[in-house]
């Protein structure tokens, strides 16, 4: 377990160089020079080489990549040209807000497609059973950023119960899941959050249950007399690593991927804050913030790995 | 192996010495009393047709606004599903959208089926250097969520059509890939194309006759299965407004820009999405059928 282990820990570092490469060339998909856009209109030539030095932009394009990785490797991911902080900074702060409730959703999912698919697992064909696979379709069908609108009508519109955007009036420094008022701003984003990796997860549980079910030791449990419920218990041990994986992927889907969600409910997460970025053509805050999300995205499924081989002692792939 | 099953399926099937049929006539089989499928497929049908004959049946023109009825309820006057934010009749755009996502959904699936389906078949049948060459530059690929990579390409490439038709057809790309290299690596250790070597075949024939024959159905279905993402992601590209530049009717960017009026028509305000939940339920269901009907694993 433990070679497996460092082997896996190795191999995630031609990952996460592969991803700063794909991070690096960001910029230069990026119509138009990047000197020019950090220049007045009315620059002149010897201002504009001046600055393309200063940024090392006048070096051959590899050189120029050690350097910016360099940096990166440092926490220094350049300045935001809107702003003029610091990437690192800006990112660092949104994160814990995107954090937050793709966490709170991955919990809720799990929780829910957990027990809806062991139950249409267990009585596959059932009413149950119709009902998660209706879900399960919805989940991967549903463009996230629809729900949003259509649960912000339902609930803030239509009803009034709950705020339609933002993070309350204290912002996000003093935000807090205690205080109800604070914590209804959450609501929406949550649910909105939850419903695809709930249709994922739970039909990840229930074909892997089935799949368990069908193998030979069942057999043997129900030859010697084990009850139903017994033997589901075995069944959903055997088939965790499975849905603890799938759990994982979707967690670091909802982090990277939160972009829409944030921006329909203005949450400030890392996903408002690559919106903002898009809309302000603001390339190093997008760069720094899409290199920080992607290698967090690779540490999660470095960890899923990990725990998976701890879980499972059949793991061991070394 | 897959094969195997299949006949004795077909053989149990049809006991009274019926003529043995062929793999696709199978598939067809299983299709034809798969109504959910069937249903929705004509749905899909149904979609395809609507937008390719918009001109004559978008009961409005998409594009003429007008300030004296904007933003009207459903049912009002001649604007069936009511008016946008600039006083446009919304079930035309709706007709007229259509175009710009369902051409999301299909083009870079098959672009992505081109480009991935040859590499992933180099990879699984070159082998050695070649396929770790190829592989893990696509395990880079899969190192971001597949909505981060699209808003990391399209954010710094900017809006457009083709732009967003490089972005998905990037994005979708290593999964495609994935799934040739996997089933040509097995194909390939076969005994049948051992066979084949033997009694002479040229590595060419091989590949053409023997591996890709049968790499075709994995990929097809995996494919398929795409189109609905292709479509999702499309449409959130367009909501954020690195799709089709207005005013040129998409789904995801009547969304984005109706989102401001829902105070006033909540309802209108939603249709553009439920397009786009149509159609993504329609190509997903459909693809499961036909993954259930050409016997691939998912």
């Amino acid at each position: 377990m433990w070679l497996y282990a460092a082997r896996r820990l190795l191999m995630t570092i031609p990952i996460g160089l592969g991803v700063t490469i794909i991070c690096f060339t960001l910029i230069y998909l990026a119509p138009g020079d990047p000197v020019q856009s950090l220049l007045p209109p009315d620059a002149t030539a010897s201002d504009v080489a001046m600055l393309r030095a200063a940024y090392g932009l006048d070096k051959p394009i590899p050189i120029q990549y050690l350097i910016w990785l360099g940096h990166a490797v440092t926490g220094d991911l350049g300045t935001s040209i809107q702003t003029q902080r610091p990437v690192l900074e800006e990112v660092t702060r949104a994160l814990s807000n995107t954090i937050s409730i793709a966490v709170i959703s991955t919990v809720l999912a799990f929780a829910i497609a957990l027990t809806l698919g062991v139950i249409a697992a267990y009585r596959s064909g059932g009413i149950v059973d119709r009902i998660a696979t209706g879900v399960a379709v919805l989940g991967i069908s549903v463009p996230s950023f629809w729900l949003g609108v259509v649960l912000v009508i339902i609930f803030a519109v239509e009803l009034g119960w709950l705020p339609a955007t933002g993070m309350g009036s204290d912002g996000s420094e003093n935000f807090s899941f205690l205080h109800w008022d604070q914590a209804k701003y959450a609501i929406l984003p949550i649910v909105t959050m939850t419903l695809t990796p709930l249709g994922i997860i739970m039909r990840t549980t229930r074909s892997s249950i089935a799949e368990v079910l069908a193998q030979d030791f069942i057999q043997t449990l129900r030859a010697k007399g084990l009850g139903k419920l017994a033997i589901m218990r075995h069944a959903i041990w055997n088939a965790m690593p499975q849905i603890l994986a799938m759990l994982g992927l979707q967690l670091g889907y909802l982090i990277g991927g939160s972009i829409l969600i944030e921006t329909i409910f203005t949450w400030p997460g890392t996903g408002f804050l690559l919106n903002k970025a898009i809309l302000t053509r603001d390339i190093p805050l997008l760069q720094g913030t899409i290199l920080v999300l992607a290698l967090a995205f690779v540490a999660i499924n470095l960890l899923v790995d990990l725990v998976q081989t701890v879980v499972d002692p059949r793991i061991k792939r070394a | 192996m897959a094969d195997l099953s299949l006949d004795t399926s077909g053989v149990t099937a049809s006991p009274r010495g019926r003529r043995v049929r062929g793999y696709w006539a199978n598939v067809w089989n299983r299709l034809r009393y798969d109504y959910v499928t069937l249903f929705f497929l004509t749905l899909i049908i149904l979609i395809i047709l609507t937008v390719i004959f918009a001109p004559w049946l978008a009961p409005l023109d998409p594009n003429k606004s007008s300030m004296a009825y904007r933003l009207k309820p459903v049912f009002y006057k001649q604007f069936m599903l009511g008016t946008d934010e600039q006083g446009r009749d919304i079930l035309s755009r709706l007709i007229y959208g259509g175009r710009t996502s369902l051409m999301m959904g299909i083009l870079p699936v098959v672009f992505a089926t081109m480009i991935g389906g040859f590499f992933g078949v180099l990879a699984g049948y070159a082998g050695g250097k070649l396929n770790m060459v190829i592989m893990r530059s696509m395990d880079v690929f899969f190192a971001f969520p597949s909505v981060l990579l699209a808003v990391a390409i399209s954010g710094s490439l900017g809006g457009g059509l083709i732009n967003q038709l490089i972005t998905l057809t990037v994005v979708l790309t290593p999964p495609l890939c994935r799934v040739a290299e996997t089933s040509t690596s097995q194909i390939r250790s076969m005994d049948f194309v051992d066979a084949a070597r033997a009694s002479g075949a040229s590595t060419l024939s091989i590949i053409f006759r023997h591996v890709l024959i049968n790499v075709v159905s994995p990929v097809f279905v995996y494919a398929s299965t795409l189109i609905s993402a292709s479509i999702l992601l499309a449409s959130g590209l367009s909501f954020l407004g690195l799709g089709v530049s207005p005013p040129t009717p998409d789904w995801g960017l009547m969304l984005s820009t109706l989102r401001q009026s829902i105070y006033v028509q909540p309802l209108v305000c939603a249709l553009p999405g439920v397009a786009i939940l149509i159609t993504s339920i329609a190509f997903n269901l459909v693809s499961d059928g036909l993954r259930q009907a050409m016997d691939v694993k998912a």
